[in-house]
């Protein structure tokens, strides 16, 4: 896919507020899910609202490939832009049923695209025996999933999310990623997921942009972004890496399926993790958390830990907040894996760069 | 207790009235309920006491300027002559103004409260579905607003049904054209036919409780079925 500089998500614009002052400088990918995090007050949904053209600045530009939407102070109205918009409350039309609400979006849809079928949409949303209720008479999950299904039946070119998940409890939460997750993998055009949960970012983001006070202070591609030290996510208390591979072998009797890692075929590790609905042969995703990996001096044949790897210190970060821990980055395969150990244990193990050590994983969760 | 050929008269107009004054209001209140819920201008707080003044003013004071204004001596009133048409106080149409000024705050006040009510948010999800503010007005705003309609409606012409002062003021007392029942009851009550007065006086009474309770009814049942479920 072509990804030029006119092929791309250009954003400028600076706002200034009371309490608040914006000024963001950005390029997005026009593929993928761009995760826009932050803190609440960060200028997140601020953002993301200005490029659906709901808020306005007095000054800025954006434009999506060839097509400007802002540019200094004539802005293109949001019911002029291919955009499709989920909110953090459904939003839904209550006097329309959901049918109505879809049929609302299908009946304005750009006629020169289409991004998907009324009938795959149903299907992806699962949303097929709910279609005649009133909004009132669904719950908050299933708003939220007809809403997404409006979302794209607008036929957008672009995507907005703003924390589709943060109006829903735990359990609706878990509900509702894996349709987020399909629909953010199947859908053929960029998606910028406003979001404060670590856990959906690692999920469902290829690229990430962090936002500080109205500012970008991190940006990059999901795994190399995690993988690094010094920023927000190292400090983060779930602090994990993500690590992409083949499957080579799985166990069914014990449960367990195996992930080659590594930068070429002659220098890779292999990792357990719990089995799946992965094959033999499929590339998956695995999220390592940074408190399950610990770190000893030599190979310990007698421990409960199945993952032992051979890796190598790279670099070690102390923690502001907590001066008992520090954050460890250790390569192994030339793969970035990031440990929370105490500050005692590092000082007797006398860390430092460079440094072999055997990298003990507890956990990996599959991600994708 | 019997209507005489002048009571139906008087009913009639009554109707006739009310339903014009309530059709002409709702499109004339609709602008300025949508501007007043939805302006961030500074405008805002005094428009909203124009629009008000006729609930404080006594029907006497409203009359009067009225009178004055559309009166042949009056600004409006020597423009309508000066187009060949004639004044418009102690007239039909005169009446039509006069009550529409009267029952304005009765009709805008539903309705605006029902376009704050709804907010911004339902309008921002038809904008971000390719809807114009036009078409986001007809088939988003104005459906979600029906209840404020309603009210807005019932109201108005119940309370054109009952206005009096203003009547007497700017209308006079002439048999099919501004010989309202309010009116007549008064005339009833001067020529000491209290059997009459009392049939008239009855027939409002009925009619008053019989629209409020309707109102109040609809109004409980949509509270209970759409509003509190908006999301």
């Amino acid at each position: 896919m072509k990804n030029t500089l006119s092929s791309s998500l250009q954003v400028r614009l600076s706002l200034q507020r009371a309490a608040f002052s914006l000024a963001v400088d950005v390029q997005l990918p026009n593929q993928g899910v761009t995760a826009l995090f932050g803190a609440s007050g960060s200028g997140k949904t601020t953002l993301l609202r200005c490029i659906a053209g709901l808020d306005s600045t007095p000054e800025g530009f954006i434009g999506l490939n060839e097509e400007v939407w802002q540019n200094g102070k004539r802005t293109l109205p949001a019911y002029k832009r291919p955009i499709g918009y989920v909110f953090q409350e459904a939003n839904l039309f209550p006097h329309l049923t959901a049918q109505d609400n879809l049929a609302f979006a299908m009946k304005r849809a750009g006629p020169d695209s289409e991004v998907i079928t009324y009938d795959d949409v149903v299907e992806l949303l699962n949303i097929k025996g709910i279609l005649s209720q009133y909004p009132h008479q669904l719950s908050g999950g299933e708003r939220q999933r007809v809403a997404m299904a409006r979302a794209l039946l607008i036929q957008p070119k672009l995507l907005l999310m703003d924390e589709p998940l943060s109006a829903l409890d735990e359990g609706l939460k878990q509900d509702i990623l894996p349709y987020l997750e399909t629909l953010c993998q199947r859908a053929q055009i960029p998606i910028l997921y406003v979001s404060h949960s670590l856990d959906e970012v690692i999920r469902l983001a290829d690229h990430i942009l962090v936002l500080e006070q109205g500012r970008v202070v991190e940006q990059g591609d999901t795994a190399s972004l995690l993988g690094q030290l010094g920023t927000s996510f190292s400090k983060h208390q779930d602090a994990s890496v993500v690590i992409s591979g083949v499957v080579t072998q799985q166990t069914p009797e014990w449960g367990l399926s195996w992930l080659a890692f590594g930068e070429d075929d002659l220098n890779q590790q292999t990792i357990a993790f719990t089995q799946g609905k992965e094959q033999r042969g499929d590339t998956v995703s695995l999220r390592i958390q940074s408190r399950d990996v610990s770190l000893s001096l030599s190979e310990q044949e007698n421990s409960s830990i199945l993952n032992r790897l051979a890796g190598v210190v790279d670099e070690i970060e102390t923690d502001l907040s907590d001066s008992s821990r520090v954050m460890v980055r250790l390569l192994v395969a030339q793969t970035p894996i990031l440990a929370r150990i105490t500050a005692l244990s590092a000082h007797r193990l006398s860390l430092k760069k460079g440094q072999n050590v055997i990298v003990q994983i507890k956990s990996a969760a599959l991600l994708r | 207790m019997s209507l005489s050929a002048e009571d139906m008269d008087a009913i009639w107009l009554t109707l006739k009235l009310a339903s014009l004054v309530t059709v002409l209001l709702i499109i004339v209140s609709t602008p300025i309920a949508w501007w007043l819920a939805r302006t961030r201008s500074w405008l805002k707080g005094p428009v909203n006491a124009i629009v008000a003044m006729p609930l404080v003013l006594p029907p006497t004071v409203l009359g009067f300027y009225l009178l004055i204004f559309l009166g042949p001596q009056g600004a409006m009133g020597q423009f309508l002559l000066s187009l060949g048409l004639s004044p418009l106080p102690f007239s039909f149409e005169g009446l039509v103004v006069a009550s529409m000024l009267y029952s304005l705050p009765f009709v805008v006040q539903p309705i605006q409260n029902a376009f704050a009510a709804m907010g911004s948010r339902p309008l921002e999800a038809a904008a971000t579905l390719r809807a114009s503010p036009w078409d986001a007005f007809l088939h988003v705003a104005l459906p979600l607003a029906k209840p404020g309609y309603l009210s807005a409606a019932v109201l108005g012409f119940a309370h054109t049904v009952g206005e009096f002062g203003v009547v007497l003021m700017i209308g006079g007392n002439i048999p099919n054209e501004t010989r309202v029942i309010s009116v007549q009851i008064y005339d009833h009550v001067e020529a000491l036919e209290y059997g009459q007065a009392h049939t008239l006086s009855l027939l409002m009474m009925v009619f008053a409780f019989t629209i409020l309770a309707l109102l109040y009814s609809v109004q409980k049942r949509h509270n209970t079925t759409t509003s509190s479920s908006w999301l």
